[in-house]
């Protein structure tokens, strides 16, 4: 079934100083599918996240949105096309509250002065969509547990409506219950028609809520496996290179791996 | 190809349920589980393949860390919890129901450290709090207090500025020297004077953003070459009067007598902060949010009208209200109102917080590096031109240093952090106030200029010692 790929990425390559982070890198993501981003230590995955969102744009490559090239080099042009993205660290501004940091770079004025009612009825509105929970919308995050900053991380991603998610290591601040009820989210929002890539080190959640896996190893793909009908040791030994999946050596259409 | 079917899941929905259903009890769990669930969350650092870790530390966060499924309406307890234990009882009179918490502590070490010198100055000199030394010292803090101003600016992108002292004194010799020298008219000059000080601060702000120089070095670049210019402009005599009955003269000797004007314009200030309270309070109540109380409201107009009149009416019993502190006042609410409730604000402020967050969050960093530099060196400008004002003449004063000092040291006294993101303009009100007050009051009791440096520098080291404390303790519960 030929489905226009949401977001498509064509001989990705980028480079800092001396190492080769990213190589020709191939990667298609559908709306309403959830594609996970595997790979080891330095294979470039975080990498990969900012050149889609735009905070480290590639040195060559070609990425396609709905079909048609797109240039992505500053955040706005991935926010403005409808990505969003959640970074590892989460990036957020400790001392502003968490109204703050949601409508960060994109605040609602009247007459040049901040709308801070509307903007925090909009917070509120939003967590309460997102069926979470925040005891003070007015605190500094610097306040906030490390789940709760996961939380306003990823509902600032949902501000602009976006179209295609990115998640970096969602789950590796939280407890079990915790990244449970994120992989519950997850679903939801694929459920909805987001597509949505996830960088995870944990087979669990992948094997939960993604329906392909990508496989990045020293910068270049590895594989591309579809969560159910492939093995974790499959997937594992691809990612420490056992299986050297031969798709990294050569020019391949990325269809040509799924099964 | 919108959804397929899902493989079997491994997970503890159930316990996730229980959590869920634990919902409605106390904050002692949400209050634990913020320490226990703090987790480094990656920081800037890759944290490939230590999903180990990450897991082995959920049997130590509690449930209450993170909670979903649930629309009961925030506990207003939980925010205080946040603070120690002292803080939070000494606090809770003070704090509003939302405005003032969350804001570390304000500004209230600093009222009380200004209130402890006036009743130290007063007891050892019964002259320290008559309308006359009041007076002056509400026209001597202008120049410093603009000046300082900038430097919160500065600060709360957790940057410095050494230039600014330099920069005012440049102004002044700039003003002094098209005026008097090219026979320039005074409107003219001044402002020549003050884009010179917004130019200065574009360059150095160019580049520290743009080139990326540490502000430090650009602007104790800044600090010589400024000076030099000054000095050149100056001339042999190093110093050029210009005449006590122009515009830039009058800014510090004109005096508003008038009753009618200066309780009216009490009365105005105090009734927009009521309105202006009162229209936002009427606002949240209408979207159903939390708002304060009318009595809260209430009381706090009624504290900002006691000190509105009351500085009135001392300040009538000598020469008037002092034209130089309506500026100082008016540019401190426009750069307050600037800081605290424009998108421009909001990103100089989270700059503070985080350059990296900010650049990703959409804010144009380097544009709003440079601005505040900008702001900075208007500031400065004009501070000077004020300090020319009181000598009725330019002169090497504002640039030997102590300006830089006091400006620097009034901000950080005043409650704005040296360490980015914490402050507003009010500190430097504050600050300016503390130190020009300590320096009055010493010049009545006849302290030698030693002491008094020494007695001015061991109230900025306290500051300081407090600024990086208050950090640890947030810190401490948290991550600043």
């Amino acid at each position: 079934m030929a489905v226009q790929p949401l977001l498509a990425l064509r001989g990705i390559s980028k480079r800092f100083a001396a190492v080769q982070a990213l190589v020709d890198v191939e990667l298609e993501i559908r709306a309403g599918e959830v594609v996970a981003l595997v790979g080891d230590n330095a294979a470039g995955k975080s990498t990969l996240v900012k050149v889609v969102s735009g905070a480290g744009p590639a040195d060559r490559g070609v990425i396609e949105w709905q079909g048609g090239a797109v240039q992505i080099k500053r955040p706005q042009d991935a926010q403005a096309l409808g990505i969003a993205t959640v970074y590892q660290d989460l990036a957020m501004c400790d001392n502003l509250d968490v109204v703050g940091n949601l409508f960060l770079g994109r605040e609602i004025h009247r007459f040049g002065i901040l709308d801070e009612v509307e903007m925090e009825r909009r917070t509120r509105e939003l967590l309460d969509t997102l069926a979470i929970r925040i005891p003070d919308v007015r605190v500094p995050v610097a306040t906030l547990s490390g789940g709760q900053r996961q939380v306003v991380a990823i509902s600032r991603s949902f501000l602009g409506t976006p179209r295609l998610l990115l998640l970096d290591e969602p789950t590796a601040a939280l407890g079990v219950e915790q990244a449970g009820q994120l992989l519950d989210l997850i679903e939801q929002l694929r459920d909805r028609g987001l597509g949505i890539l996830l960088i995870s080190h944990n087979m669990g959640d992948i094997k939960a809520v993604a329906d392909r896996v990508a496989v990045l190893r020293l910068g270049r793909n590895n594989g591309l496996f579809d969560v159910n009908t492939t093995s974790q040791e499959q997937i594992i030994s691809s990612i420490t290179g056992a299986a050297d999946n031969s798709a990294a050596h050569r020019p391949t259409r990325p269809e040509e791996a799924w099964p | 190809m919108a959804v397929r079917g899902r493989g079997p899941r491994a997970r503890a929905r159930t316990r996730a349920d229980e959590t869920t259903s634990k919902d409605g009890r106390g904050d002692d769990t949400s209050r634990d589980g913020r320490r226990d669930g703090r987790h480094d969350g990656g920081r800037g650092e890759i944290h490939d393949g230590s999903h180990d870790e990450s897991h082995d530390e959920s049997p130590g966060q509690r449930p209450g860390g993170l909670r979903w499924h649930s629309g009961r309406l925030t506990d207003r307890a939980g925010t205080l919890r946040a603070y120690p234990g002292a803080v939070r009882r000494g606090l809770r009179g003070l704090r509003g129901l939302h405005g003032l918490r969350g804001r570390e502590l304000g500004s209230a070490p600093a009222l009380l450290a200004l209130g402890i010198t006036w009743m130290v100055f007063q007891s050892l000199n019964d002259n320290f709090l008559s309308p006359r030394n009041l007076s002056v010292l509400s026209v001597d803090i202008v120049g410093t207090g603009m000046v300082a101003v900038g430097i919160v600016f500065v600060l709360l992108i957790g940057e410095i500025d050494l230039s600014v002292g330099s920069l005012a004194g440049l102004a002044g010799a700039l003003f002094a020297a098209l005026n008097v020298n090219l026979g320039m008219p005074e409107w003219l000059a001044v402002i020549i004077a003050v884009s010179c000080g917004a130019a200065a601060g574009a360059v150095q702000g160019f580049s520290f953003a743009r080139i990326g120089v540490p502000a430090f070095v650009v602007t104790l670049a800044g600090l010589l070459a400024w000076n030099g210019l000054m000095l050149y402009l100056l001339g042999p005599d190093s110093s050029i009067n210009f005449s006590e009955d122009g515009l830039v003269a009058s800014l510090t000797s004109r005096y508003f007598g008038s009753p009618v004007v200066t309780y009216g314009l009490a009365a105005l200030g105090t009734a927009g902060y009521l309105l202006v309270s009162l229209h936002d309070r009427g606002r949240r109540a209408a979207a159903g949010m939390p708002y304060r109380a009318v009595g809260e409201i209430w009381a706090r107009t009624v504290l900002l009208a006691v000190v509105a009149f009351t500085a009135v009416a001392v300040l009538g019993r000598f020469e008037g209200l002092p034209l130089a502190l309506l500026i100082f006042l008016a540019v401190i609410v426009v750069t307050d109102v600037l800081l605290r409730r424009t998108p421009y604000g909001r990103q100089v402020l989270a700059l503070g917080g985080g350059v990296e967050a900010a650049r990703r969050a959409g804010v144009d960093v380097a544009r709003t590096q440079v601005s505040v530099f900008m702001v900075s060196g208007t500031l400065a400008a004009v501070g000077g031109l004020f300090v020319a004002s009181r000598l009725t003449s330019a002169s090497q004063v504002p640039g030997s240093g102590t300006l830089l000092i006091n400006a620097i040291a009034a901000a950080v006294i005043g409650g704005t952090s040296l360490f980015g993101g914490r402050g507003s303009t009010w500190s430097a009100l504050l600050g300016v106030l503390i130190i020009q007050s300590i320096a009055s009051g010493m010049a009545l009791l006849g302290v030698e200029p030693p002491v008094q440096s020494m007695i001015t520098g061991g109230v900025l080291f306290a500051a300081v010692v407090f600024d990086s404390l208050a950090r640890r303790a947030a810190e401490s519960r948290g991550r600043v």
